[in-house]
């Protein structure tokens, strides 16, 4: 083993270790706050993983797309429904928990398992490297170019879909007046509250 | 040696998600494990372009589709819990019990 394999296997070693406690803490601290910035270390190690996998474009793409926007819109997010409440105890919880530890730990075996009982046909091609990008433009306006323009419609009306979706409702209990015939989307006016009433009462 | 490696790696990744999808109450939370879900199905891929795919990176490719319909689903996610919030006042997992029967 030289050197260059030694510091791929021990920075893959560091990432991977970052990555699973990040998730962990994810999934097992109490507080909200905390998991979203720790969903942010494990995008962060799982670009670093990309970049170890020869994939320079799709590293900068996780870290624009996940960090910059999907972790940016998970914080908005829970500021927006930041309701401090306390849950109400469930009888037998603990059942419901250790059952699906016990069906994740034997999912995890099982698919470990037949990773490394199956004998993978490693190409012995040189990988594309820096030409990744070229390649990954070829492939979307030739064989991928559909899925491609797929994609564009969706990400239209998931814009479309996530305002209408979003927007206080208005019902309006009278028809209105002849003014209001200009096409606008009416919302239901808000509530005036007080600034920082919502937590100290909840 | 190492394409088992990432493989071991994204199953566990990915059975972590599954844990957080499953237990956690909080539907912030829940929207989190779906996320981490779908990482360990691109680390998966880009295991696999890069190992046996390594001069026609369709992995990649397929990649990149997957992180554009996560952050659109992550979008139309937190619509909707916006609105269920509005409507219900809570973002408890076990209180939503609109479809339930």
């Amino acid at each position: 083993m030289n050197l260059a394999e030694g510091v791929q296997l021990v920075s893959t070693g560091i990432l991977g270790v970052l990555m699973l406690g990040a998730a962990l803490g994810v999934v097992l601290l109490s507080n909200i706050v905390y998991s979203a910035f720790l969903l942010a270390m494990v995008f962060v190690s799982i670009s670093g993983l990309y970049i170890l996998l020869n994939a320079g474009f799709v590293a900068a793409a996780q870290v624009l797309v996940y960090v910059g926007a999907v972790n940016i819109l998970i914080l908005f997010g829970i500021m927006l429904v930041n309701k401090r409440e306390d849950f109400q105890p469930i009888s037998n919880a603990w059942i419901g928990k250790a059952a699906t530890g016990a069906v994740c730990v034997g999912l995890f075996t099982l698919l470990s398992s037949m990773v490394m009982a199956t004998s993978w046909q490693l190409s012995t091609e040189a990988p594309a490297g820096e030409a990744a990008i070229e390649i990954i433009g070829l492939h979307f306006f030739s064989d991928f170019l559909l899925p491609f323009e797929l994609v564009s419609v969706l990400l239209l009306m998931t814009l479309v879909g996530a305002i209408i979706l979003a927007r206080r409702e208005y019902i309006p209990d009278y028809e209105p007046a002849d003014e209001q015939k200009v096409l606008t989307l009416r919302e239901r006016p808000r509530e005036l509250v007080a600034a920082g009433s919502d937590s100290q009462d909840s | 040696m190492q394409l088992e490696y990432f493989l071991i790696l994204a199953a566990a990744l990915f059975c972590v998600g599954i844990y957080g999808l499953v237990t956690s109450r909080n539907v912030i939370r829940v929207l989190m494990s779906i996320e981490l879900m779908l990482n360990a199905v691109n680390l998966n891929l880009m295991a696999f372009s890069n190992y046996l795919d390594p001069a026609e990176i369709k992995g990649q490719v397929f990649a990149v589709f997957v992180i554009t319909i996560a952050a659109a689903e992550a979008a139309v996610g937190l619509a909707i819990v916006l609105s269920i919030y509005r409507n219900r006042d809570t973002v408890d997992m076990e209180q939503f019990n609109l479809l339930k029967w």
